[in-house]
């Protein structure tokens, strides 16, 4: 298990290689879909200090608002990522970040942005809601809340130990497109049987 | 019995508690899975999380999905009362974070804040002759729901024809293209004929059949059998990293179809299945 903190190093996510299990703690930000066409189509300053060397992930919480107005995550788990494949290079390069936590794996535009900004992409486990919060230890602020609404807006929060696995790297490897490749024969077995 | 208070447990239960016959199917993959592999940790994971869910109260996924209410009902009641009474749980559900606000303005991009807004929750109403209400609820997902597809056959690309065996290759397909953006493993539900709308309609409802329930149809219930065998034989695993089961179950419903047209809808959840039934007979108020 290999222990990750913020903000990573350009030569530490490098290092990273595909099937490599880790435990993320450290500041990350969670953003989706109209998050990303924003970063992509304005590029807003407010949280370019908060990615650079950071984390995006991809997650669209259920969140609870206490009465002294702090927030706390109640269900947490990652969305599908292949929704950002038109943005995620792009967002990488802009704002420095140095890994995005989804599920499912993204195509060949977003591994060819990992090579180029030096950055891994890492996979959680999908539904797990109620055992991912468990790894926030705060939400430190939130922008674009009434805008976008709880789902879509940018938190920014802090984990500890939250597992991952890297399933994309720097040096072009992916086991999504392994996987597909893989069952896409197995499958065209299978129809002509 | 006050019935919005049981339309806020009944999505209570939906939100935070998975149906047993899922989770049964759920710890027996964790079993068989290899030793070390990322496939047996996700499934520990899965459960692990289930468990919590289940204790704590809160959501097994954070997408709570959108809501999706069958009401049977018997003659002389009033949908509007339904309706009333699932869109005040809906918002006391979301003010308790049983759910996340789902429901967006597709022109202005506005969350509602409260689940509530047109078409949403989405209610089906279907008289019977029976005395009692039953209410089932689905909270379907929107990962799981974007791998969703339909199929005109014939299908030239894919070399099916207007039979069960065009069928089963397009399931093979849609589970392939599937891989693991849906949240593996998944069920497949598969609507046979009708039109466009109804063969959409047909494939969401086999949800609410449990896991292992056979078809009535023998030739349905045949097929059914083996897409389960030969669509873990893609390997596709949990969340797509590999592994021995990347689905659950598949329930195929059928209805005719007009002469001219031949459609497949196959509809996917993700392996956090939530449905939940209630039952109102008189002042009583049970959940399955």
């Amino acid at each position: 298990m290999i222990k990750l903190k913020t903000p990573i190093s350009e030569e530490t996510a490098r290092s990273l290689k595909v099937g490599d299990e880790v435990l993320l703690t450290g500041t990350i930000v969670t953003a989706r879909d109209a998050a990303h066409k924003l970063m992509v189509e304005e590029k807003p300053d407010f949280i370019r200090e908060h990615l650079f060397g950071s984390v995006i992930y991809h997650c669209g919480p259920v969140v609870k608002k206490d009465a002294d107005g702090t927030y706390s995550f109640v269900a947490a788990g990652p969305t599908t990522s292949s929704r950002e494949e038109p943005y995620q290079a792009d967002v990488m390069e802009e704002y420095k970040v140095r890994a995005v936590i989804g599920k499912g794996g993204m195509g060949p535009k977003t591994a060819d942005g990992l090579k180029k900004t030096g950055a891994v992409y890492l996979h959680a486990v999908g539904g797990a809601g109620s055992l991912i919060a468990k790894k926030v230890t705060s939400v430190d602020t939130v922008y674009k809340l009434e805008e976008f609404g709880t789902p879509e807006a940018f938190w920014v929060i802090q984990v500890e130990d939250f597992p991952c696995v890297v399933t994309m790297d720097s040096h072009g490897g992916s086991l999504h497109k392994d996987i597909m490749e893989m069952s896409g024969s197995i499958a065209k077995e299978l129809m002509e049987k | 019995m006050e019935l919005k208070n049981a339309m806020l447990e009944l999505l209570r239960r939906a939100s935070t508690d998975l149906a047993p016959d899922v989770e049964k199917a759920i710890r027996q993959a964790h079993k068989n899975e290899d030793e070390g592999t990322s496939a047996k940790n996700v499934f520990g994971t899965i459960i692990e999380n289930i468990e919590l869910a289940r204790k704590a109260s809160t959501p097994l996924c954070q997408d709570t999905g959108s809501i999706i209410c069958y009401v049977d009902f018997p003659v002389g009641e009033s949908e509007k009362k339904y309706r009333e009474a699932l869109e005040w749980a809906a918002i006391e559900a979301t003010k308790l974070q049983y759910l996340r606000p789902n429901a967006v303005d597709p022109i202005t991009g506005k969350n509602t804040g409260n689940n509530i807004g047109i078409n949403a929750p989405y209610m089906h109403f279907h008289q019977w002759d029976k005395p009692e209400v039953r209410v089932r609820v689905m909270l379907k997902g929107g990962g799981s729901e974007n791998v969703g597809t339909q199929y005109r056959l014939p299908d030239a690309a894919l070399k099916a024809g207007r039979d069960l065996k065009g069928v089963r290759k397009v399931i093979i397909d849609a589970v392939h293209k599937a891989q693991g953006y849906g949240c593996a493993p998944g069920i497949i539900g598969v609507g046979i004929g009708g039109d466009r709308v109804t063969s959409y309609a047909l494939s969401k409802e086999q949800f609410f059949r449990a896991l292992g329930e056979k078809s009535d149809n023998p030739e349905l219930a045949k097929l059914e059998e083996s897409l389960l065998d030969d669509l873990n034989k893609l390997k596709i695993g949990p969340m797509g990293f590999g592994g021995k089961t990347t689905v659950l179950g598949v329930n195929i419903g059928l209805q005719h179809r007009h002469p001219a047209t031949y459609y497949v809808a196959i509809s996917y959840t993700c392996w956090a299945y939530r449905r939940k039934t209630m039952i109102i007979k008189g002042s009583e108020v049970s959940y399955d």
